[in-house]
């Protein structure tokens, strides 16, 4: 499946329009705009998915989105999902684990030694008994690696990989699905943070500018 | 095909943070450099990357590393105007402090001494967190660089409001957001696909 995604989806998630005072800032860094552009499309509008289906990759971005509690995320990658895979129960099913998934982070443990009073206990996900029915074992041990990421990656270990290797991940999608997580957790920054910045800016920051 | 874990000893690794110079090891097998195609090298972007195990894994899927490579460019190398380079690689490193990210702390924090000339205030980074008083200006850059680094994301007005009291203006407070926000990507790569050693590899 190809779809046309012209609009930059930082703009988008983030309210900023053509001409707008952000869109002037953002421009001064156009290599770092545009590649953070062709990213999304190198993980979400491609014309060969190779090992990893369309719909498992939005159902990851949607969840990613989920935990870190930034709704319009959210809806954007929960409508690609429903448009990937028409399956209503897998849209609910991954809104169901947000909910069980979300806490606050970073945490984690550091290696033993002089770091080890920084260690910070915290919520190690895992998905529901029914929501691996509907999910499947492979995109479930997608979903718990994903909040591995996204709130502890310093509990990140050589287990957790043979976790998606004995779930039908090979060498490749783990690569491709380690690239999503990551990528989103610099998108969904990049957005809070310009939104923030426009904000500050007053209520036609992001806005395009109007003829007075 | 089945792929494996490459399982490595742990003996070497490092149990603080470091500014010295770290090697990193592996849990998947990489690509090997002679079996490179045209397209694997369009992903490297720079041919020497050929020679890190880090990279040469990240090119099994080489449209997404093409892509990061040059965001990553632009965002740290880019200075012909915005931030100055070292506080840049600050936020990389306060970022990486705080995720927990030894391997990548380690090469920022280099960057940050080489930049800015101030390896004891980045070395105290390093010792004591992101708490440590690095004064007004830096300690402004951290906090902004925690904020965006907290899930959920903390960052907010009063983030950009205390970077312009420190003398920011609208497109250095988008080198703060655009570097911490990046090393928030690298974080999980470094952490998640393998692990460091302080004996030097590729």
């Amino acid at each position: 499946m190809m779809s046309t995604e012209t609009k930059d989806v930082i703009d988008l998630l983030a309210g900023i329009e053509p001409g707008s005072r952000l869109d002037v800032i953002r421009a001064r860094r156009l290599q770092a705009r545009e590649n953070a552009q062709k990213s999304y499309t190198a993980l979400f509008e491609l014309a060969d998915f190779a090992e990893v289906p369309a719909w498992e990759r939005h159902a990851v971005a949607a969840f990613v989105a989920g935990i870190h509690g930034e709704p319009a995320a959210v809806s954007f990658y929960l409508a690609k999902l429903a448009g990937a895979m028409d399956r209503s129960e897998l849209v609910e099913t991954v809104k169901a684990e947000i909910e069980r998934g979300k806490t606050e982070g970073p945490y984690g443990a550091f290696p033993a030694g002089p770091l080890s009073v920084e260690d910070k206990a915290g919520l190690i996900y895992r998905v529901a008994g029914d929501a691996r029915r509907v999910l499947g074992a492979r995109l479930a041990a997608a979903l718990e690696h994903a909040h591995l990421l996204a709130f502890h990656p310093r509990d990140a270990s050589s287990a957790a990989m043979q976790a998606l290797l004995d779930a039908g991940w090979s060498s490749t999608a783990i690569v491709t699905l380690s690239q999503l997580v990551a990528f989103l957790s610099f998108q969904l920054r990049t957005v809070a943070g310009l939104r923030a910045l426009g904000a500050s800016l007053g209520p036609h920051a992001g806005g395009a500018a109007r003829a007075s | 095909m089945s792929d494996s874990l490459v399982v490595h000893a742990g003996a070497n690794q490092p149990v603080v943070f470091t500014q010295d110079e770290l090697g990193w090891l592996p849990w998947l097998d990489p690509l090997v450099e002679a079996e490179l195609t045209e397209r694997h090298w369009a992903g490297l972007v720079d041919r020497s990357r050929a020679k890190s195990a880090y990279f040469r894994l990240l090119v099994h899927d080489p449209e997404i590393l093409e892509a990061r490579t040059k965001a990553d460019k632009d965002i740290f190398y880019n200075t012909a105007d915005g931030l100055p380079r070292a506080e840049r690689e600050l936020a990389a490193a306060a970022t990486s402090r705080y995720n927990g990210c030894i391997y990548c702390a380690s090469v920022h924090a280099r960057f940050a001494t080489v930049h800015s000339k101030r390896r004891d205030d980045v070395q105290r980074l390093l010792d004591e967190g992101v708490s440590a008083d690095l004064g007004e200006r830096w300690n402004a850059i951290v906090r902004a660089s925690v904020a965006l680094t907290s899930t959920p994301i903390a960052f907010d007005r009063q983030h950009v409001d205390e970077l312009r009291r420190v003398g920011l203006d609208d497109a250095d407070i988008v080198d703060v957001i655009n570097s911490a926000a990046f090393f928030n990507w690298a974080n999980r790569l470094m952490l998640s696909l393998g692990e460091p050693t302080r004996a030097l590899t590729g």
